[in-house]
């Protein structure tokens, strides 16, 4: 867990360091100045007055990144537990697997931590009381639940950004996780990562917005989240 | 000629004229380089090129984006003329195999076909290739890539792979609007679906894998997973392990995330001009 010191530090490195993949000018044209993803953190907080079993994701770019930094928290809360407990009889191949998804859910949660520093929303409580964990099906079949979802989020998400950097990490970030989504999916039934439960006539993965997708996730997590600041184009 | 009182007196009857070839102050820029620049007979082609921009259909940012779909074309093209010969070379092994390379093939064409609607839809006009355009050995590169199966995958991985790094390198160039950004996401999705898809199969059939490497559905460092140094410019930069200034190694203190997790954890884009270097070989 990052205390707010350190993560002070990494808004100041994702400012600094916004030379390189980051535009700086870029950054503080959506942000209007460096300050201001400081100021609405403590907005944030004024809009929350009065619905404190909200978890208010805030609005703007930022918004959206704590969006996306919700549903990581979930996945990687996810396949934490699933290594934790896994599975009888989990094939090597299988642990090799969701062992490497884990890894890259964990590094997905703490580049979001890390990059909205003080604007994060604070560590949600997974609710995976639906979840048989002892059971390949029921957690296979949740991995692909999520994964798909996590796709349709972020290909729904993209327009909401208005920062084309973002914007291109959200892309590393999604094509991952399509790259999940069709792994778990050969893992239930082979030749079915990307058949007609997943794309549409377009051979198109699907889109989601926002209230679609946490009326789907929001069941596994015990905290409400608000997402009604978020951008809706 | 005097092309500031041309503008003037434009500017008369149309007041948005500098805001639609420009800012005003670019405008002028253009305009002091125009003359002091372009022969004096040349000057009426270069100020139709600018009121095309200004007034032509396409404008210019819709030129960005029918620009941008027609290039996502033209490797749906690419793709699917390949998985057509794939399909049709016969060396795929019956049964699962088959049946998946050929869900690739109707996906791709499913794309190109949605592609071109697309772009005639935005008012421009779709480009459009015939098999006898591709030469999917590349020049001779890949000379058994439809006699050697292990060889076909190979390059089926090499063009998923490539694929999901060019759409997310064009991706900011369809910022504005978002119903093409988003479309362009649906499809890069589903090519990231076909890579992992691809390195499975490859995986399983262990041909052309080099020794030592567990070829994975997603990409670790810079690794092809393929013994061939032709495919390298397609693997090349997804061993950046720093994101947006952060740095991804060992992250919130999970030692777990090695460079190798950091690295497969983020796919990385590629440019206009690195994916036209790449797939120009398979023109004929």
């Amino acid at each position: 867990m990052l205390n707010n010191e350190k993560n002070e530090n990494d808004l100041a490195l994702l400012l600094n360091g916004a030379k390189k993949p980051f535009s700086r000018r870029n950054f503080l044209g959506v942000m209007g100045a460096g300050s201001v993803l400081l100021a609405t953190a403590a907005s944030c907080k004024k809009t929350n007055n009065g619905n404190t079993s909200g978890v208010d994701l805030g609005s703007g770019d930022t918004g959206v990144l704590n969006y996306a930094y919700a549903l990581e928290q979930l996945e990687a809360a996810f396949y934490s537990q699933v290594l934790a407990t896994p599975y009888a009889n989990m094939p090597a191949s299988e642990m090799a697997y969701l062992t490497d998804v884990r890894n890259h859910e964990v590094a997905h949660r703490e580049f979001f931590k890390a990059a909205l520093g003080t604007a994060a929303i604070k560590g949600l409580t997974p609710d995976f009381s639906t979840i048989n964990f002892a059971d390949r099906t029921s957690v296979l079949a949740s991995a692909k639940a999520f994964e798909d979802l996590g796709v349709t989020a972020y290909n729904g998400a993209g327009k909401l950004l208005v920062s084309a950097a973002y914007l291109t990490l959200a892309g590393k970030i999604v094509s991952v996780e399509g790259r999940h989504a069709a792994t778990i999916r050969d893992l239930i039934m082979p030749g079915s990562f990307a058949d007609s439960t997943a794309l549409d006539a377009n051979a198109l993965d699907g889109a989601r917005t926002p209230p679609q997708v946490l009326a789907i996730a929001g069941k596994y997590i015990k905290e409400t989240i608000n997402a009604s600041n978020l951008p809706t184009n | 000629m005097n092309l500031q009182n041309i503008l003037s007196e434009i500017e008369k009857k149309d007041p948005e004229v500098l805001e639609k070839l420009d800012t005003r102050r670019n405008a002028m820029k253009r305009f002091a380089n125009v003359s002091g620049k372009v022969a004096i007979a040349s000057i009426p082609l270069a100020l139709g090129s600018m009121f095309k921009k200004a007034y032509g259909s396409p404008t210019s940012p819709s030129d960005i984006i029918i620009d941008t779909l027609n290039f996502a074309l033209t490797l749906e093209y690419i793709e699917s003329n390949f998985y057509i010969q794939a399909v049709a070379s016969g060396i795929i092994p019956a049964g699962q195999s088959l049946t998946d390379i050929t869900v690739l093939r109707d996906h791709e064409k499913t794309h190109v076909a949605f592609l071109s609607a697309a772009i005639t839809a935005a008012g421009g006009k779709p480009v459009s290739f015939t098999a006898s355009q591709f030469d999917f050995t590349a020049k001779g590169t890949f000379p058994t890539v439809f006699t050697d199966y292990g060889v076909l995958l190979a390059v089926a991985q090499t063009f998923e792979d490539t694929g999901v790094r060019a759409y997310k390198g064009q991706a900011p160039n369809l910022i504005t609007s978002n119903d093409y950004l988003t479309a362009a996401l649906q499809i890069h999705s589903v090519e990231a679906r076909h890579a992992a898809h691809i390195r499975s199969m490859r995986y399983k059939l262990g041909a052309l894998v080099p020794a030592g490497v567990t070829l994975k559905p997603w990409i670790t460092l810079n690794q092809s997973g393929i013994g061939s140094t032709a495919v390298q410019p397609s693997y090349d930069g997804e061993e950046n392990v720093t994101q947006g200034g952060v740095t991804i190694i060992g992250i919130g203190g999970n030692t777990f995330i090695t460079a190798a997790a950091a690295s497969e954890a983020f796919d990385e884009p590629l440019t206009k001009d690195q994916v036209t270097a790449i797939v120009t070989p398979f023109f004929a």
